[in-house]
């Protein structure tokens, strides 16, 4: 019989890797170093976890022979450090599904359906994936999909439609100076007078407003009305009292938080949205399957950059042995190992 | 020590002794007062540790920097009163701060 779980266009990797912040990128070197090549997935647009997206001028403290590194710098090099393994990035796509095929590798699939299929799988996603803030307006679930919308990802589908707009940073104001010329009418509500966004766009939509192209109201959204999911207009309380704007969709920009999401569902041990693994391996209760960083916990455990590191590398062994269990893997240090060098592109 | 009043969302005060020179988050994460997530641990990076300073306290307590200030953005039921409590360092003036925490972070 066909093996029909089998995709012609399935992407093949050693190790397929979700999350791409600092502990998934070192995680690429301590592989590669084992010849195991790896393909790394993440929500965010480019790497370095919430250590880029949080954070990145924060400076860090603690990353041995760094007395000082910016979580930016360190992400930098860590892509730098494992540019010889030349390690492949799928940005903006999370892991839906996980499935575990009869040889022992894995077949895993996107949000949007692209396919891998790994020999093992390496769970360094942190916080979990980083999803979009829901404003705590009551009953915005009910219009979710329909009239509200926390991303845009074709401009059409705002065509012709009365749209109320949320935010003062860059993600608010672009959609608002973009979807002006396409929407019937724009609103845009921010709490105050000021805007993280780029002056440039501020002073654009200042400038519509002045032409009545679009409204800025000062305030903050406190309820929605509408039935079915269909969206007629939403209370804004401002500093003069509250007002009704007329609208049919909504896109509230209140940034990022982090949710475990999918890996809930994809039958492991979970102990309080964390991934409990042995301290040897690094193994989740699924052979193949590893969990390493702030996703994982174990007895002791620190949610430390370094930690991660730590996990890095004796997991990677593990994983090594999963994949090869026959072959002996010779313990060598990349100061003095030629073979080692040669990897790395120096020898 | 500098007494700190911490009072969650349900009304459970928290009355904390607080080091000079830590932060009102460290403070509120340490005696574990729901309703603080501190998502970033302290980097004013998320806005998940929003506080409202009592009335009688806002003077005192002072002004958000620019940068917290864009960061209160992305709370909710952001008031006058509204502060990160990852950027208040408890100091000697503050003995006796009473914070309020929201119905929920972001």
């Amino acid at each position: 019989m066909p093996d029909i779980t089998k995709t012609p266009d399935a992407t093949k990797t050693d190790v397929l890797i979700v999350g791409a912040g600092p502990v998934g990128l070192f995680a690429v070197f301590e592989l590669g170093l084992l010849d195991l090549k790896c393909h790394l997935v993440d929500i965010l647009d480019r790497p370095g976890g919430q250590c880029a997206e949080l954070y990145p001028e924060k400076p860090i403290y603690d990353i041995p022979g760094w007395p000082l590194i910016t979580a930016q710098g360190l992400v930098d090099r860590l892509m730098e450090q494992t540019a010889p393994f030349k390690p492949q990035f799928t940005f903006n796509r999370m892991i839906a599904a996980l499935e575990k095929r009869g040889d022992g590798s894995f077949r895993v699939t996107t949000d949007d359906g692209e396919v891998f299929e790994a020999k093992a799988v390496v769970i360094a996603a942190g916080g979990g994936s980083f999803q979009p803030k829901r404003p705590p307006i009551p009953g915005i679930e009910a219009y979710e999909g329909k009239s509200v919308f926390y991303s845009v990802r074709r401009m059409e589908d705002f065509r012709g439609e009365d749209l109320l707009i949320v935010g003062g940073g860059d993600s608010a104001l672009d959609w608002t100076l973009n979807l002006q010329p396409v929407a019937r009418s724009v609103a845009l509500v921010h709490r105050r007078a000021e805007f993280r966004a780029a002056p440039d766009s501020v002073n654009k939509m200042f400038a519509l407003h002045e032409e009545e192209k679009l409204r800025f109201q000062i305030g903050q959204v406190t309820a929605l009305s509408g039935e079915g999911g269909v969206l007629r207009s939403a209370t804004v309380k401002g500093p003069h009292g509250e007002v009704d704007i007329p609208c049919t969709r909504l896109l509230p920009f209140f940034g990022l938080t982090m949710k475990l999401g999918p890996i809930a569902e994809w039958g492991l041990n979970l102990h309080e949205n964390l991934i409990p693994v042995d301290t040897e391996k690094f193994q989740t209760s699924e052979p193949g399957i590893f969990a390493i960083g702030d996703i994982n916990t174990y007895p002791g455990k620190l949610k430390l950059i370094l930690s991660g590191f730590h996990e890095a590398a004796l997991m990677a062994q593990a994983a090594k042995h999963y994949i090869s269990p026959a072959e002996r893997i010779v313990f060598q240090y990349t100061t003095s190992s030629t073979s080692l060098q040669k990897k790395l592109g120096v020898a | 020590m500098t007494k700190l009043h911490i009072i969650a969302f349900d009304g459970t005060a928290y009355d904390i002794d607080a080091e000079n020179g830590s932060t009102v988050m460290e403070n509120a994460i340490k005696n574990s007062v729901p309703g603080i997530e501190a998502e970033c641990g302290g980097a004013c990076a998320c806005a998940t540790c929003h506080v409202y300073v009592d009335e009688d306290w806002t003077g005192v307590v002072g002004e958000p920097e620019p940068m917290e200030e864009d960061m209160l953005d992305f709370a909710f039921d952001v008031r006058p009163n509204s502060r990160l409590s990852c950027q208040i360092k408890v100091r000697d003036e503050l003995d006796g701060l009473v914070v309020r925490v929201p119905e929920r972070q972001g």
